[in-house]
């Protein structure tokens, strides 16, 4: 067995199935005290507390998708504004150049498709999608975790990671079975 | 404690005994393993043939002009644009589906949202060729937008008809990524289900290598929840929009301040008609009793009766502010629907539009399946014609009676409109075929809740 030290350059981590979603959550949060931090938890469906017991209680998104769709309200307006008065005035209607309440519309429409787009962005960004290869996958039974399975996957970069140590206390956490993840 | 009780007598949004696995299968074995039925190649089969209408009918609108349609002066609108409005207006209730009864947490909503929005798109994609096509020279169609150009020119920002540019542009993306992110992750179920190599490759292309991380999880629901919150709006602004096409010019029945509440109205009524065609064959024919139940049609088929309410009260309207205003013009407008040339068509949008959706006030029509079927048909028919109506007696009978003339559609207009229904069948088929066609990862959800409440 190679030296401790560059565990993490053959071995992604640990990996321990559960039979339920309330397994899952309690052995997180087991593992979140036991202080472990560079983890993850799979499940087949958003399990409510999961992402807080894994230590994640924001997240950015909100604040993109304000920006995105303040972004595109104001270019959105200014363009009409560019278009109307600076580089093409002619009056229609007998409306004046600046005649903002018709540019409404337009603003309103592209804000939420400003926003709209910075929500998909920030989703995949903050997610790191698409992401074609990762680790986890070359566990057979994780196919599972689209289906009826749920995982808890401690990696072998967190300072407390230990092949043995953490393979134990994953063992105790009742689990249907822990696998190493190969990289 | 009554509410509860009166739940408890309604069917259940998901029949009991399902688990996290059994819902997986049972609807990714639809697109996986099942054996295509013959009755969908036979559908599909039918429904590509009137799409090859479809496509001759263009090609030869692009040989010969709009003057192959019944269009003339002053009814330079037809088919065309009583087409755009009728499909747009069927899209909106797969956003009202999936977006507003989201944030109203209404969890019946959860095993026909994934196909209710699939139609959306479709729906979408057929309004948006019309007035491309009604451009007479459908190929300059990017005059529409915004962008640099030598004949230095821009579009014209108060003009209603460039607003719906920048509305149903904005609509059909913003309805594509809310289909698309709603599937992400039953794409990746597909994905681990899936035998064929080919089938692996393409749904994990798709899933983007999703894989059910709770910190995803996490920003997936908050994304979810404000691209519902987002598509809310906008679904009441674009049939606004639409609306205020018509109202914001003078021609007589059309300059009426109820027209976008009674647009957006409309289009929640046919877009719920369409959902129920679509979902009552569906499920027969997949046997998706038990996810699609009678508490959905049930709840479809009352908001269907509130919207028509809601369409009928603007009818009633319309009249009474055109008598009111005693304005000579648009008074003898509704006389003319109710008594003119139009009169039989009149008579039958009231016939479809107000009179049979009274019918969903009797529980016995509304536990009908068949019935319901009929009724939601019928009302498709209704809405059509509404827009025939709005569209075509209004231009025919301006201020000027030497202007005067009426419209009839020719077989161009016939062979356009009966295409873009194969277009959107054929559609519709594929996704079934290819897609799951419920939200996998929300009826999992569901269930986790049945267990939750049982124990």
């Amino acid at each position: 067995m190679p030296a401790e030290s560059n565990t993490s350059a053959w071995i992604y981590g640990l990996l321990a199935e559960f039979e339920s979603p309330r397994a899952l959550l309690q052995a997180t949060r087991s593992a979140y005290q036991a202080g472990y931090r560079r983890m993850d938890a799979y499940s087949p469906y958003p399990v409510e507390g999961l992402a807080e017991a894994l230590g994640m209680y924001h997240t950015r998104l909100s604040v993109i998708v304000l920006i995105g769709g303040i972004v595109g309200a104001a270019g959105g307006f200014f363009m009409q504004y560019y278009a109307s008065v600076i580089s093409y005035p002619i009056i229609v209607g007998g409306k004046p150049y600046f005649s903002w309440p018709a540019f409404i519309p337009v603003t309103f429409e592209l804000a939420i498709l400003g926003a709209a787009i910075a929500a998909i962005l920030g989703l995949f960004g903050l997610s790191g999608l698409p992401m074609p290869y990762h680790p986890v996958f070359n566990v057979e039974s994780f196919s599972q975790a689209s289906r009826n399975r749920f995982f808890l996957a401690i990696e072998a970069e967190d300072p407390n990671f230990d092949l043995e140590e953490t393979r134990d206390f994953l063992e105790r956490l009742e689990p249907i079975e822990v696998s190493e993840v190969n990289r | 404690m009554g509410s509860e009780m009166e739940q408890d007598r309604r069917s259940p949004v998901l029949e009991p005994g399902y688990t996290f696995a059994s819902v997986t299968d049972k609807i990714s074995s639809i697109v996986l393993t099942t054996r295509t039925p013959r009755y969908w190649w036979i559908g599909f089969a039918i429904s590509f043939l009137i799409t090859m209408v479809l496509l001759a009918s263009i090609t030869y609108l692009l040989i010969r002009g709009v003057g192959i349609w019944g269009i003339n002066i002053p009814v330079g609108w037809g088919f065309a644009i009583i087409n755009f409005v009728w499909w747009i207006g069927i899209g909106h209730a797969g956003t009202l589906i999936s977006a507003i009864l989201l944030l109203l947490r209404q969890e019946w909503r959860t095993s026909i949202n994934r196909f209710a929005e699939a139609m959306t798109l479709f729906a979408v994609a057929n309004a948006a060729l019309f007035p491309l096509l009604h451009l007479g020279r459908p190929w300059l169609f990017y005059y529409l937008f915004p962008y640099p150009n030598t004949m230095a020119l821009w579009p014209q920002f108060r003009s209603p008809l460039v607003w719906d540019v920048f509305a149903v542009t904005t609509y059909g993306l913003v309805s594509l990524l809310f289909w698309y992110v709603g599937m992400i992750p039953d794409l990746a179920t597909l994905r681990d289900r899936a035998g064929s190599f080919f089938g692996r490759i393409s749904y994990g292309f798709l899933a983007m290598g999703w894989r059910g991380s709770a910190r995803h999880w996490h920003r997936y629901q908050k994304a979810y929840f404000l691209l519902a919150a987002l598509a809310t709006p906008l679904v009441v602004s674009v049939h606004s929009i639409v609306g205020l096409d018509f109202a914001v010019s003078v021609i007589p029945g059309w300059h009426a301040t109820i027209f976008p509440p009674y647009f957006v109205a409309g289009a929640i009524f046919s877009g719920f008609a369409m959902v129920m065609t679509i979902a009552i064959p569906l499920r027969a024919a997949y046997s998706l009793e038990d996810f699609i139940t009678m508490r959905h049609l049930d709840n479809m088929a009352k908001v269907m009766l509130a919207m028509g309410l809601i369409v009928a009260y603007g009818y009633l309207m319309e009249n009474f502010m055109a008598w009111y205003s005693g304005e000579e013009a648009e008074m003898f407008i509704y006389i003319f629907r109710f008594t003119g040339f139009y009169s039989p068509v009149y008579w039958g949008l009231l016939t479809l539009n107000v009179l049979v959706p009274q019918l969903l006030w009797f529980r016995r029509v509304r536990s009908s399946v068949l019935l319901l079927w009929i009724v939601s048909i019928l009302v498709n028919v209704g809405m059509w014609i509404e827009r025939f109506i709005i569209v075509v007696t209004s231009l025919s009978r301006d201020f000027l009676p030497s202007s005067w003339a009426n419209y009839l559609p020719t077989f161009w207009d016939w062979s356009t409109f009966i295409g873009t229904l194969g277009l959107f069948f054929a559609l519709i088929f594929l996704f079934i075929r290819f897609l799951p066609v419920i939200s996998i990862f929300e009826m999992r959800e569901l269930v986790a809740e049945q267990e939750e409440h049982a124990s």
